[in-house]
């Protein structure tokens, strides 16, 4: 009975302290709203985080993209062949890219990248008290902080998310076409008569919502550090963990709302 | 002029401030002393408002910063500089930026002006020439001057200092003492000091006070404080393994 008792103990901290962290990121979420419509804006700031989150991304996200395109193209084609559908292939794989894979992984490789390194920089700031320097000079962290990496989050991986889609496609093409020798009209044909523009926006949307769920949660955990080099290596972790758990999750969901 | 009027402060079960009471006059450096992990960097960050009391008054110029909302906070804030234990500067921006970033957010000055500023600052705490290196590419005592470049950036009228001379060699603690001595004295500051550092103690601080579990326990000058009979006094000021201060 009382081991019982213990392990229900347990189990109701720990989801009393998931919850609470959750209201604290969500009050962080309203803060940082309240933060970007307060001029002024530093541009310059957040031009350099979207450079940091966009552009230094690119190689990596090329890569799963192309790759995750090929081996698509590959799985498809040995599927569809059971029963003489190859030029479904290239449908297949634009629109898993579009709906789904474009934006996961894009957000996924970002997450890894960029939001592991915001919880890394700012826990760094927290412990060596860059941050209580920013409060003393009558700066607010969070506007100077964290609003720019947020926005740059929210922009840059829709961005990204296109160059994945495109260079998805584009593996896919090469693999049915140039290695499997599907027609290269079917392909591209049923490519554009399957997928709407409503694939690629609505997964758009879900890279925008990833977007902020990685900037926020990486900002959020490296924000709240404390214990010095430790603290932060342990902030690192749990971002890019809750931060992967959570684009999972509310991408069930936000397939649920939006197809 | 500061005082801090019946300060409390507990961190879970642990009290760390148990009814501080501390006049910190005007246009002198007050030096509050005591052990390590006593609470003397949490008693300096309730007078600017990095943390709030749990009950008590923090007064600046008469006004209750532990009562106010961030914005008004902020206003006070511009008053004050504060130099951290490890500078705390910005590794991510050159020395020039980190003593320019204050002069950006809160002023209008132009470019040139901003340069011609943090040229000076960087000149008056003895360095020329740094301003597109890196923070860390300096040393630790660099590093400490840089901060007080920044944090003397905006004319403040208040300084606060955390361990300004902790792990320096003798020559750069007796700098950087000039340097508070100087610096002070030049803009007629109110300067609060935190150390352990006996000798700069003695040297640089109008008025001392001690800070022992969790109350002020001494304050007066430092020929008073010398003179004391208090045994935690004494015992602190011989750095003596026996006496009330107990080993933890």
């Amino acid at each position: 009975m009382n081991r019982f008792s213990g392990a229900l103990d347990r189990l109701g901290r720990t989801v009393l302290a998931g919850v609470e962290e959750m209201g604290k990121i969500f009050l962080l979420f309203i803060s940082v709203l309240a933060w970007m419509v307060r001029p002024p804006l530093k541009l310059r700031n957040i031009f350099k985080q979207m450079e940091f989150v966009g552009v230094k991304s690119i190689f990596v996200v090329l890569l799963t993209g192309t790759f995750t395109g090929m081996v698509l193209a590959l799985q498809g084609y040995h599927g569809f062949r059971m029963f003489s559908a190859e030029s479904l292939v290239g449908s297949t794989v634009a629109l898993s890219m579009t709906r789904e894979l474009g934006p996961v992984l894009t957000s996924l490789m970002v997450t890894a990248r960029a939001g592991s390194a915001m919880a890394a920089e700012l826990g760094t700031m927290r412990v060596t008290e860059q941050i209580d320097a920013l409060y003393v000079m009558a700066v607010n962290p969070v506007k100077h902080l964290i609003v720019p990496r947020v926005i740059a989050g929210v922009l840059m991986v829709p961005v990204l998310t296109v160059v994945s889609d495109f260079v998805g496609i584009l593996g896919g093409y090469f693999v049915g076409v140039h290695l499997l020798g599907i027609n290269s009209g079917v392909f591209i044909k049923n490519i554009t008569r399957l997928v709407t523009l409503e694939d690629i926006y609505n997964g758009l949307i879900k890279a925008a919502c990833f977007g902020l769920i990685l900037s926020l949660i990486g900002c959020y955990k490296g924000f709240n550090t404390s214990g010095g080099a430790e603290g932060v290596g342990r902030a690192t972790t749990e971002a890019v963990v809750l931060a992967s758990i959570t684009i999972l999750v509310s991408d069930y969901f936000l397939t649920a709302i939006m197809f | 002029m500061i005082r801090l009027v019946d300060l409390h402060k507990s961190f879970g079960k642990q009290k760390v401030l148990g009814g501080i009471d501390l006049r910190i006059e005007e246009g002198k450096t007050t030096v509050i002393i005591g052990r390590s992990g006593g609470g003397k960097s949490v008693l300096l960050k309730h007078i600017i408002g990095l943390l709030r009391p749990d009950s008590g008054q923090v007064l600046i110029n008469g006004t209750d910063i532990a009562k106010l909302g961030e914005s008004k906070l902020n206003e006070i804030r511009k008053k004050f500089g504060m130099l951290f234990q490890e500078a705390a500067l910005f590794d991510s921006m050159t020395v020039g930026e980190n003593v320019a970033f204050p002069l950006r957010e809160h002023t209008r000055m132009k470019e040139k002006e901003i340069r011609e500023t943090v040229a000076d600052r960087l000149h008056s705490v003895g360095l020329t020439g740094v301003e597109e290196k890196m923070p860390s590419e300096l040393s630790g005592g660099m590093r400490k001057r840089v901060g007080l470049a920044r944090a003397s950036a905006m004319h403040p009228q208040i300084v606060l200092f955390d361990e300004p001379t902790t792990g320096l060699d003798p020559v750069m603690t007796e700098a950087i003492n000039r340097l508070i001595i100087d610096t002070q004295k030049k803009f007629n500051l109110t300067c609060v000091v935190i150390s352990h550092d006996i000798q700069s103690i003695f040297e640089i601080g109008d008025w001392i006070a001690m800070l022992y579990e969790g109350k002020i326990i001494e304050y007066g000058t430092p020929e008073e404080l010398r003179a004391s009979r208090n045994p935690v006094m004494v015992q602190f000021l011989s750095g003596s393994i026996e006496g009330p201060i107990q080993i933890i």
